[in-house]
């Protein structure tokens, strides 16, 4: 535990040097940050590999009670992403957000606080420290959202975040005085069995599913994160994106390893948000312009996944199926570890082209690929794990939420597990629809514009940590096996019954790093077969001959996903303006589309407007003159004698 | 036990020489049988090993907007398609490779030959080939569901997530599987037909109209590449036709015999697409939609079917 603390003490200071450094601010604030998530990743992994469980209790009276903070194994798994996004953000911020650009040193002190607030977060298993962490871990997002604070954009994105953030807040102490009342300690522990069947057990089930859903951005409570990621800097959007939505899902872990006996109903709700978020969260996805907006929807969607692997473990759970318990909750899990590893890669290079380019519009890029040689293969790799496609990460994890729901199709008598398998296979071919097109509009073709012409690569200290990211994506991807032992560690303490059986009884994790490896070899072979010329090729694209187009005629994001769009127009409601061209001789129109968020845009923004002007009705009640302010007192004196004497 | 080896290693090499060398044969075939029902002499059988030859002989050309992603399509879809027909069991001889869960490993590697491919297409910035992606992505997005629904009833039938046990398992003979079973391979051969781009969905044949999927993405392919993307393709025709045939096939008394059973099943889907390609046209561009639900109504009742 000292040595996890003492991680969390040097992540914490590790921007306040850069207060009083005249000079190299950031490299101080990375270093300590690298050497705290050095000192907490080994931490976890002992924990993880089998160690002790530690804990820490103060010697303080109402706070002694052992167990204060505590590194066990679920807290373990979520620490190694906790500490390895901040320490790689750290880094890349160097090129990214150097010391002279605004608020450089605030963004390095108030990243290294998040970061800390984020891993005392994960080791709290008492309601005040889970509490503290929490908000901690609230403002510091809003002022890193709030870097760019000249941006309007920027400020509104921070304040829609405030707002939701505290509102999620509010539900959990809500949820918190429920347990309290259940179980008498604040200390966050087993609950009694029974106790998620009564009411109370279903209030607080809603409580703290509204609470950690709003973090995570579980469907209908997503809408702060598309705009709050596309307004932070781009790698305070990885950490935003790999780690702290994540903590929404470590609550509703912890609350599931509270509930010995969760209803049926549970994984049921659980699965359905799942599905959900995940389709209407690609679908948004295929949507959007706008580079980081894409990839904010993109979260949406790997939380509905991760939200389907625990839905499916709770069926298990609640029914007694062992293996479903092990398929789905070790999905899930180790989705989350995923997620982080290629979300933080794509934020990465995402924010390594909008360095470059200027812009985040995709429709702005094109041809980076050749200019951009490293940050596209980053992109790519990072475009084929979240696509979850073998050989990589994002496979392996959705192979076994698949595996559960294809078992789970014989263990009940209606086939609830199919919601699960469907919304996975349309999932996985729209996410493949939607980075083709990310891809191909920012990286392939040719420029669209000058900026894109004219940008050039980015410095090693921003490709090292997307290098990093990838090379974990890839040994995940084709060494599956070594995460086998950390993740039956966390599913025992998620799962119940003594019998749960480990996951590499369940599947054959060897078989698969055969067949990916027989995959690299076979794609090794061929290339050297095709290896082209070294000769520099001077010739346009064929095209069918059709040799003059410019670089404005190529296929668009917006055409590439016109189809789906189109075709998902019930869901999506996209608006277009212009564009309509009369005459013989048309002259030059403008033509747009945007597809809104149905969330913020459709629904908060409205009735918060209507709210805004219902209270500007009664403006006239503050009028700022005194004398009308006592004749307010005088009347409620007044109705008070009245109401006693009556 | 060592004879029990040389035959199991005998059943390796005949599995891998088929998947490596008999996939050309499949479209020529498919072509002479279009060729006599319109009444023409056609092409050779082995037209595409003649144009393998040719083409692994010619000096590719790159445009100078393509990266090395543009050669990532060609291989992806080769090595994909070969990995995958390790998984698949060609008629009762046996699979080399089964596991638990391969079937989402099987679908998931035409899954990534398909990323690759449009990522290939897209990396020549023409916009013949951005439409030729998108709507191959928007009309897989359909395809997908009606494969893992039929999966999934598949896997109800014989409790078995393997691809090899799915397929043949012993139970997929008895009467109460026969209908769901139908209904499985209906969906799935309107996926093995919109997944090959073989007519009602895209016609392998067309390349200066703007109705079609497959073969605009490959336009700018040549030499090696464009090889290696007919082979990929190739490939692809015979391990899904392996898929789509199994439940199909009689199990004979003896290893070889299953083989012949095999090699005339081939031939008579090769007969069958011929057939189909000869007497129907491409749908409607906005029609294809609609068909791949169809399949994707298919597979879902034969899930259905199951429970009752």
């Amino acid at each position: 535990m000292r040595l996890y603390l003492l991680a969390v003490l040097l992540v914490a200071s590790s921007g306040f040097p850069g207060l009083f450094l005249r000079r190299r601010g950031g490299e101080v604030a990375a270093v300590l940050m690298g050497l705290g998530a050095l000192l907490g990743i080994s931490a976890a992994i002992r924990v993880l590999g089998g160690g002790s469980v530690p804990t820490l209790a103060l010697p303080a009276a109402p706070l002694a009670t052992p167990g204060l903070l505590t590194l066990d194994a679920i807290a373990a798994f979520f620490a190694v992403p906790v500490f390895l996004l901040p320490a790689c953000a750290a880094v890349y911020g160097l090129g990214y957000w150097d010391d002279h650009q605004e608020n450089a040193h605030t963004l390095h002190l108030v990243l290294g606080l998040l970061a800390a607030s984020l891993a005392f977060l994960v080791v709290s298993t008492h309601a005040l420290p889970f509490l503290l962490g929490w908000e901690g871990m609230a403002i510091a997002a809003f002022i890193l959202v709030m870097t760019e604070d000249r941006l309007p954009e920027a400020r509104r994105a921070a304040w829609i975040y405030l707002v939701s953030t505290h509102t999620g807040t509010l539900a959990l102490i809500g949820a918190f005085v429920v347990y309290f009342s259940a179980s008498g300690q604040w200390l966050l522990a087993e609950l009694p069995r029974g106790f998620a069947a009564t009411t109370q057990g279903t209030v607080f089930f809603s409580l703290c599913l509204f609470g950690f859903g709003f973090k995570a951005g579980v469907m209908p409570l997503h809408l702060w994160l598309p705009p709050t990621h596309a307004a932070a800097p781009s790698h305070v959007s990885s950490v935003m994106s790999g780690v702290l939505i994540k903590m929404g899902i470590l609550g509703l872990v912890r609350l599931l390893s509270w509930i010995p006996d969760p209803p049926f109903w549970w994984g049921a709700v659980l699965m359905m948000l799942g599905a959900l978020s995940g389709l209407l969260g690609v679908a948004f996805a295929l949507g959007q312009h706008d580079l980081k907006r894409l990839l904010a929807y993109h979260s949406i969607e790997n939380i509905g996944i991760i939200l389907l692997g625990l839905g499916l473990g709770t069926l298990g759970k609640s029914t007694g199926h062992p293996v479903l318990q092990v398929l789905g909750y070790a999905g899930a899990l180790l989705h989350v570890l995923n997620h982080s590893l290629f979300k933080g890669l794509l934020f990465l290079a995402g924010g390594s082209v909008v360095h470059a380019v200027g812009t985040r519009d995709l429709e702005q890029m094109g041809g980076l690929g050749r200019r951009m040689p490293w940050t596209s293969g980053a992109f790519l790799v990072g475009s084929w794990a979240i696509s979850g496609l073998p050989p990589l990460n994002g496979f392996v994890s959705e192979w076994f939420i698949y595996l559960g729901s294809f078992r789970a199709l014989g263990y009940f008598r209606w086939p609830w597990s199919l919601v699960v398998l469907t919304a996975l296979a349309l999932i996985g071919a729209l996410a493949v629809a939607c980075f083709a097109k990310a891809y191909g509009a920012v990286f392939q073709g040719a420029p669209r514009t000058e900026a894109a012409a004219a940008a050039h690569e980015s410095p090693p200290s921003m490709l090292a940590p997307m290098g990093l990211l990838a090379a974990a994506c890839a040994l995940i991807g084709l060494a599956p096996m070594v995460m086998a032992p950390a993740l039956d560690r966390v599913v025992a303490a998620l799962g119940v019954g003594l019998g749960l059986p480990p996951l590499a009884h369940l599947v054959s994790l060897p078989s698969l790093s055969i067949l990916a490896l027989a995959l690299l070899v076979l794609a090794v072979l061929l290339w050297r077969w095709l290896r082209p010329e070294p000769a520099e090729s001077t010739l346009p694209t064929w095209d069918c001959g059709y040799a003059v187009a410019n670089t404005r005629m190529q296929y668009t994001a917006s055409s590439f996903a016109d189809g789906l769009v189109g075709g998902l127009r019930w869901v999506l409601w996209p608006r277009s303006h212009g564009g309509k061209v009369t005459g013989s001789f048309p002259i030059d129109r403008p033509f747009a589309t945007q597809v809104p968020d149905p969330v913020l845009d459709r629904l908060a923004d409205p009735c918060f407007r209507f709210l805004a002007l219902g209270a500007s009705l009664l403006r006239f009640l503050q009028s700022g003159q005194l004398h009308i302010y006592l004749l307010y007192v005088l009347l409620a004196l007044l109705t008070l004698l009245i109401w006693m004497v009556a | 036990m060592s004879q029990s080896l040389l035959l199991v290693s005998l059943q390796w090499v005949v599995h891998l020489a088929t998947l490596l060398l008999l996939p050309p044969l499949i479209p020529g075939l498919i072509n002479k049988v279009k060729a006599a029902m319109a009444g023409r002499q056609g092409p050779p059988v082995l037209q595409l090993y003649y144009d393998l030859a040719k083409l692994a002989r010619k000096r590719a050309v790159f445009s100078r907007t393509t990266t090395w992603v543009f050669l990532a399509g060609p291989i992806g879809t080769v090595a994909a398609g070969l990995v995958a027909g390790l998984l698949v069991p060609f008629g009762q001889t046996g699979t080399p490779l089964s596991f638990e869960g391969d079937v989402i490993l099987f679908a998931y590697l035409f899954g990534l030959a398909r990323f690759l491919t449009v990522l290939s297409a897209m990396d020549t910035g023409s916009s013949f080939e951005g439409m030729g992606a998108a709507r191959e992505v928007a009309f897989s997005a359909l395809a997908e569901p009606a494969l893992f629904l039929g999966f999934a009833a598949l896997a109800k039938a014989s409790s078995s997530l393997s691809l090899s046990t799915m397929l043949l398992g012993s139970g997929l003979g008895s009467g109460r599987i026969a209908g769901p079973l139908i209904l499985v391979l209906v969906g799935w051969s309107i996926v093995f037909l919109a997944e090959n781009a073989r007519i009602p969905v895209d016609d392998p044949n067309t390349h200066l109209e703007l109705t079609m999927i497959h073969e605009v993405m490959v336009l700018d392919h040549s030499g090696r590449p464009l090889a290696l993307v007919l082979y990929g393709a190739s490939v692809k025709l015979l391990v899904l036709g392996a898929m789509l045939m199994d439940p199909l096939l009689p199990r004979a008394p003896q290893g070889w015999q299953n083989w012949l059973i095999f090699y005339a099943g081939l031939g008579a889907l090769a007969v069958a697409v011929g057939l189909v390609e000869s007497m129907m046209a491409r749908f409607r561009m906005t029609k294809v939609p609609q068909f791949l639900i169809a399949g994707i109504l298919a597979s879902a009742f034969a899930f259905l079917l199951l429970l009752v």
